[in-house]
This record gives structure tokens, sequence and C-alpha cells, in this order.
């Protein structure tokens, strides 16, 4: 089911390419632009994967393992950037500072926006890991830097990488920053295409290439991953480490924190803010806000709750065994985050109206975009938790005459659980920030928060824009701050609620 | 595991948002709009009284909805396809997608803003003007060619918008009138005077207006509707319309076509007329700033200085944006 759904978009496009001939094809493959884009596409989503990494490692390090002043709150704000759409961001920047179009500012906003995904993963295993090891080295007279290296990067190394998937595959599906940045990548060039000539082939063969990219991102991936995801004897026990002290480098570390936290949060939030004051003559249209506010709530709702009913199954499947058919399920079901949302919109049009006609256009096809959209990410959280859980118990389970169904629903999914929870809200806080696929298969006559904000912004009244976007933004926070706290949960759970 | 959690979805999800949205559109005519909906959702409300049946109108880009009518061929539910550019309408009809229109509902407007073939009409126009500082280029005022604005003097100051369809679709009337060599020649010249590149229109004239450039290649109507919103005094940067025969006076139109097959044929047509009435031209005179289709209609908001003969530039041709696209991406404008 999951895999099927997974599948739409590139049965679609494998019918829109087949449909255009061979020629046709080819003449869009040999383009030295095509070339071009790729390796744009790709410079620009290593360079975004890499920053986001360092700083969504650095600041899981800073807030669970040092005496970094305030780090409780810091580890909350940290994870907040994803609660700002990075249309907003991008508008932001270049609206103030023209001169960050191009490469630079896209690499900007997309790694500002970004490194959450890298930054709660990571986090998570750093507080779960048991800090035995790092101690051990430590007392063998390596030094703090040292031991990070060779022992804690290696903990968190799945976390970071299963991270680093999600923020190469969302650069790579980003529309609206490259846009707003002028910065020419598959994307912008897939819909440009649309406008262009209306031609659907040249788009559905970048697109292909585009799930060839993707693949082959997913596979390197799961390489990195390995078999050694957790390999020790026994879970270890999970407690509080032992901070390191930053003496002198507190300054600087905390200089480092709020630098991102300025950057990724406190500038958009003055520019909303900016608007918001603008706009005040022009008032708020409650009448227009609120309807906008309960359908992007009711939609994300539903939306995240198809996304983790499909996830769970693979994810379990995908931390448990690893066989050759589970780990083609799993990369086939990142086909659809890496395409551009108007391409699996269109799948879904060209679908929804042969074979579902009567839920065309209605909340059931679009709760499906959704999932078909944002399912790795719960994915990745689900596999994540379950991962770490130890099999042990569950072999205990099946020793004591549990069907596996059992097993699954009294030891592996509670264990699991605020895993899932954190992905659910990643998925919840990602449809809300949705447009194109929303633009087109929305019931007609209904606005969510995001279409709200495009029909402002698209005749340029960015101070009526502004209520929507601080609502979009304030909505948004609330699964983030979920998610920050669901990782707290399952840290203080697992160490039995020592503190 | 699966089943329960799969039934439960569906059940609520029939219990959604079903209620909103018609299944088939029995009685219902059913309009996609890529034109804003701040733009004409208040005249697109007239609608109902006016055709006399139940209106639902869903709003995206011009170029998406028409990729979606292209995608739901001939099940589609829409029965009325109001577009902001010729360039979409176009591609519907050469897919034959768009139905043709009688010829009383054509000859509501002179022949210029219709499709040849009648499947599409025009019901506001636009025209390209240089928006200037006259602080700074108070000759502009005299402009009479597109060409006057490479001159050394604006080196650094001339301020578009390339990734704005706009702007792209005068490109393309410059291909057409001089040719690609002609045209690539224009743009060279343009990209060696360092000009400055925005997002959109309405950032060029804030650019203009500012004195951040002197000169900017807009919409007319941008600066009526700044001008309304402020004041005259208020606002320092001043239009020029250049003589009606060149590439950068080109005039533009959004319009509408009525989709092949659809089962709300009367009343579509009956919507046409209605966005042709006087009401409704007055509306996007007034409202809107553009131009009116109909002769007899003057605004009474803006001050618009009335159009020549409109370009020589035939709008059907301006669906050749991919070689403009292309051309765009040569000179190093995207």
């Amino acid at each position: 089911m999951a895999a099927a759904l997974a599948l739409l978009p590139i049965g679609y496009l494998l019918v829109r390419a087949v449909e255009a001939g061979p020629a046709a094809v080819l003449d869009t493959l040999w383009r030295d632009r095509t070339f071009w884009l790729v390796v744009r596409s790709l410079g620009l989503a290593a360079a975004v994967t890499a920053a986001a990494v360092v700083i969504g490692v650095v600041l899981a390090w800073l807030t669970t393992r040092t005496d970094l002043p305030g780090r409780r709150a810091w580890s909350v704000v940290a994870a907040l950037p994803l609660a700002v759409p990075s249309y907003v961001a991008a508008y932001a920047w270049v609206s103030v500072v023209p001169s960050s179009a191009g490469f630079g500012g896209t690499w900007l906003v997309l790694t500002l926006s970004t490194y959450p995904y890298v930054y709660l993963p990571v986090a998570a295993a750093l507080s779960r890991t048991d800090p035995a090891l790092e101690e051990v080295s430590r007392s063998l007279g390596r030094s703090a830097l040292a031991t990070f290296v060779s022992v804690t990067a290696r903990q968190v190394r799945p976390a970071a990488a299963a991270g680093a998937l999600l923020v190469a595959l969302y650069t790579l599906s980003d529309f609206g920053t490259p846009s707003l940045m002028r910065y020419d990548v598959f994307t912008r060039v897939i819909y440009s295409s649309y406008q262009a000539s209306f031609d659907r082939t040249p788009a559905a063969v970048l697109s292909i290439v585009l799930v060839v990219i993707t693949i082959g991102i997913t596979v390197a991936e799961a390489r990195s991953r390995g078999r050694a995801e957790h390999a020790r004897v026994g879970a270890g026990a999970s407690r509080t480490p032992q901070l390191l002290r930053l003496g002198r480098g507190r300054p600087l570390a905390l200089a480092a924190t709020g630098g991102v936290a300025a950057l990724a949060l406190g500038y958009p939030a003055v520019v909303l803010a900016y608007w918001v004051v603008r706009g005040q003559s022009a008032g708020v249209d409650w009448g227009r806000l609120v309807p906008a506010g309960a359908s992007t709530l009711w939609v994300s709702l539903l939306g995240a709750l198809a996304a983790t009913a499909l996830a769970v199954p693979v994810g379990v499947l995908a931390a448990r065994y690893t066989g050759r058919g589970v780990r083609m399920l799993e990369h086939a079901t990142y086909a659809g985050h890496a395409l551009p949302g108007i391409v699996v919109a269109l799948a879904l049009v060209f679908f929804g109206i042969r074979y579902a006609e009567p839920i065309y256009q209605q909340t059931p096809l679009l709760v499906l975009a959704y999932a078909v959209l944002f399912m790795p990410a719960a994915i990745g959280s689900v596999r994540a938790a379950v991962s770490q859980s130890p099999p042990r118990l569950e072999e205990v389970a099946r020793s004591l005459g549990r069907t596996p169904a059992g097993v699954l629903r009294d030891v592996t999914l509670p264990l699991a659980g605020p895993g899932i929870a954190a992905g659910f809200a990643l998925v919840m806080l990602t449809t809300m920030k949705e447009l194109p696929a929303t633009l087109l298969l929305r019931p007609t006559g209904v606005d969510t928060l995001a279409t709200e904000l495009w029909t402002q912004t698209e005749v340029g009244a960015y101070a009526a824009a502004a209520p929507y976007a601080v609502a979009l933004v304030l909505l948004a926070a609330v699964p983030t701050f979920l998610m920050s706290r669901a990782q707290e949960t399952l840290v203080s759970d697992a160490r039995g609620g020592e503190r | 595991m699966r089943a329960p959690v799969a039934a439960a979805l569906t059940v609520v999800l029939a219990g959604g948002l079903s209620g909103c949205g018609a299944f088939g559109g029995e009685d219902v005519l059913t309009v996609y709009s890529g034109r804003n909906e701040n733009l004409v959702g208040p005249i697109l409300e007239q609608l109902e009284d006016a055709v006399g049946t139940e209106v639902e109108v869903r709003y995206a880009g011009s170029s998406d909805l028409a990729a979606q009518l292209l995608e739901e061929g001939e099940s589609t539910d829409a029965d009325l396809f109001f577009s902001q550019d010729a360039g979409a309408l176009g591609a519907l009809a050469k897919a034959g997608r768009l139905a043709e229109l009688p010829q009383d509902v054509l000859s509501l407007v002179p022949e210029q803003y219709a499709d040849d073939e009648g499947r599409w009409v025009a019901t506001s126009a636009r025209a390209r003007v240089v928006a200037y500082d006259p602080r700074q280029a108070p000759e502009a005022a005299e402009m009479t060619s597109v060409d006057e604005v490479l001159d050394e003097r604006y080196r650094g100051l001339i301020g578009v918008a390339p990734t704005n369809a706009s702007f792209q679709s005068f490109v393309t009337a410059l291909r057409l009138d001089r040719g690609e060599d002609g045209a690539r020649e224009w743009l060279e010249r343009l990209v060696d005077l360092d000009v400055q590149k925005y997002d959109n229109n309405i950032a060029v004239l804030d650019a203009v207006d500012s004195g951040e450039v002197a000169l900017g290649l807009i919409n007319h109507y941008y600066w009526y509707e700044r001008v309304a919103e402020q004041g005259e005094d208020n606002v320092n940067a001043e239009i020029r319309f250049l003589d009606s025969d060149d590439p950068g006076a080109l005039i533009n139109v959004a319009g509408v076509g009525v989709i092949a097959g659809s089962e709300q044929e009367d009343a579509a047509q009956r919507a046409v007329e209605f966005l042709l009435s006087e009401e409704a031209q007055q509306y996007f005179a007034d409202s809107t700033a553009e131009y009116p289709v109909v002769e007899g209609i003057t605004s009474t908001e803006h001050d618009l200085e009335p159009l020549g003969q409109g370009s020589s530039v035939d709008l059907n041709d301006l669906d050749s944006l991919e070689e403009t696209l292309d051309l765009l991406d040569e000179v190093g404008l995207t």
C-alpha cells in the first residue's frame, strides 16, 4: 500500500515520458543544460547538506553534552526554524538584501531552514546513548575533541545520516527558495517548462532524472548506515552524562548558538513584524484567517495520520529486517519526497481523475498527496526509534508465547512511541507549509494558510500577507515544540526518570 | 494493525470536508481562475447573479491550472478558464480543450482582442511602460522607443524583473519584432549596462520610486494602483508610454475560454458575456486599473492614457516562450 502510493508519481512520469517517445526524451536529456542542472542541483544539495550536518551536530552536541548556559531553552529554540516556511525566509532575505539572490542566498536559506532535520535526531541519539564509552575514552587520555571524533561521532552517525538524507531530498525538491533567489536548479526549470510551453514532457524527463538521483542518494545513505547501527552487547544505560565544561569556550559556543538562532529565527521574525506593522492599517481579515487556520490544522492532522499509518509498517520492517525487498520498498517511498510538489500533484491529478473520480479534488486525495510527499520523514523517525529499542525485549516476548502482532502492539510500538510521535509532528508541520499540491488538489473553495499567503504575496500585498505568515509560523511552532518535547520524554523515560 | 487504522482513516476522511465541493457539478459552474483572488474575487462573486447558477471558483497560477486542465482532459469539472495571460489560453486552444465562442460574444471586442478561431476572448488589457525617476532621468518623459533605454548614462540604473511573465512576454515581442539575433543583441547590451534584476514589477517600481534605479520596465497598472493608494504627490516615479508600434509598448491581455465538452456551456457563455459587460469592464478599469477591451468605457478612478492602436504583435504568437527562456538563459538574465 505504502509502496504503491509512493510509486504513483513515478508511474505517472513514465506514462508521460513513454507517450512522448524516445526522440523527445533523448532531446531533453542530451541538452547541455540538463547536464548543468544536474551539476548545479547536486552541488547545492551537497553544500546545504554539509552545512546543515555541521550546524545540526554541533548544536546537538552543545545542548546535550556541555554546560552551555540555558541549554534546555536552546534545545527547543534550535528546532524552531522548522516552523518558518523556507519561502518566507527566502523572501525576508531577498527583499531586504537583493544581493543575496543566487547560489549564496539559496544555500543560506535552505541550510538555516533544514538543519533541524539533522539536529533533532542527533540530539535524541546523543541523549539516548550510553556516555560510558566516551568516559572510558577520556579516562584513557584522549582529548575532548578526539573523543568526539572517535566515539561520539560514530554513535550519532546513523542519526546524522538519516537527517542528512532528509536535508538533501528537501533541497532537491524545494521550489520556493531557488525561485525567489533566482538560482536555476531542477525544480525551477521543471516549473518554468510547464509555464513556458505547457509541454509536460521535458518536465517529466527532468523529474525522472531527479528520481534516479534520489535513489542514488538513498542507497548511499543506507550503505553508510550499514548494518552496524548499534553493535554492542545490551543496550547499555543511558543516563545523564557528565557535562563537558566549555570553560573559556562558553562565550564562543553561546555566540555560535545565538548566531544561528538570530539568522534562522530572529531575522525572519523581524521582517514579519515589519509587515505586520505596515499592515496594521489594513487590519486582519479574521473571517478568512480563522477558517484558513482551521483547514490548515485539519488537513495537516489528516496528512500526518495517513503518513504515519503508512510509515509504521515500513519503518518497523526497515529497522528489523534487512532483506532486499524491504530496502527497495524503503527507497521507493523516498522518491515522492524529492520530486517537486507540482509533479506529485499532477501525478495525483492524472490518477485521481481516472481512477478515483469521487474523491478527486476532495480532502481524501489531498491527504494522499501529503502522504506521498512526506512519508519518508515519518519512516525515518519510526525506523530510528525502533532500531534504538533493544530487540531482546521482542525476543523475550516471543519466547513467552506472544504472537508477532502482539509483540508489535505491546512491545515494539510502545517503546518506539515517542519516535513515532516525533515523526507525526514532523509530517504535520511540513504539511502545513506545503503549497503546490495543496493549490491543485484542495476541495474547491477551501483555503489553507499557505494558499492564502500565496494569494496575497502573488500580487505583492505583503502587509495583507503578514497575518497569514505569522499564523502559519505560530501554528507550525506547536508540532515543532512537541517534537523536541517528544525527544525529551524519550530520553527521560529511557533514564527511568532518574532526575 | 493496518486494517483498523485504514478503516478509521476512511471514516474520518469521509466525515471530513466532503460537505464542501460539489461532485461532478450538476448545476454548478466551475471556474478555474489563474487571476488572483484579490484582483478578480469581487467581480466573480457577482457572476452567480449574472449567470443564474451556482458558481465555484478555484484559484491557482495560470500555468499550473493550464497543466492541470490538460491532465484532467475530458473528465474535467471545469467549465470556464480565466487566465492571467494569453499564453495559457493559447496552449489550451492548441490542445483542442477550448470550445468555440458564439459570434455575438466575439463581436463585443475589437478583433485583436480575440483568438483568430474564436476559442478565447480577452477581458482586459495591459501595456508595458517605462517607469522613470524624474530626478535622475527627466528626459525619459520624451522616450518613444525601448532602444533609448540602452544609453550609457543609465549604466547600473535600469531595473527589470526577468523571471516575471510580463517581462518575458516583452522579450517574446522583441524576438518577433527583430528576430533572434536582434533580440539577443538588445538583451546583451542590457546586461552589459549592468541591469538590476528584481523579483517582480512591484519591486522594480519600488526601486524607481526610491531612486535606486533611474528606469524600470513594468506593466502600466502597477503605477496607477500606487498612485491611487498613496496619492499622486507621494509617488515620485512617473511612467512613459512608448510608441504603439514599439515592442516596449506591448499590449498583453487577461482572458477567458469555455472548456470543450462543458456540461454548463450555456452558463459558461453567459459568464463570458458578463465579463465583457459594461459592469465588469468598468470594474477592471476602476479596480485593477487595466484597460477595458470594450469600446466606450473610461475609468472613473484612474487617469488612464488612452491606448493607441495596440502593438503590432499578434497575441497568438506570444506562446513561443520556450525560445524566450532559452535566450534569457543564454544572455544570463535568469
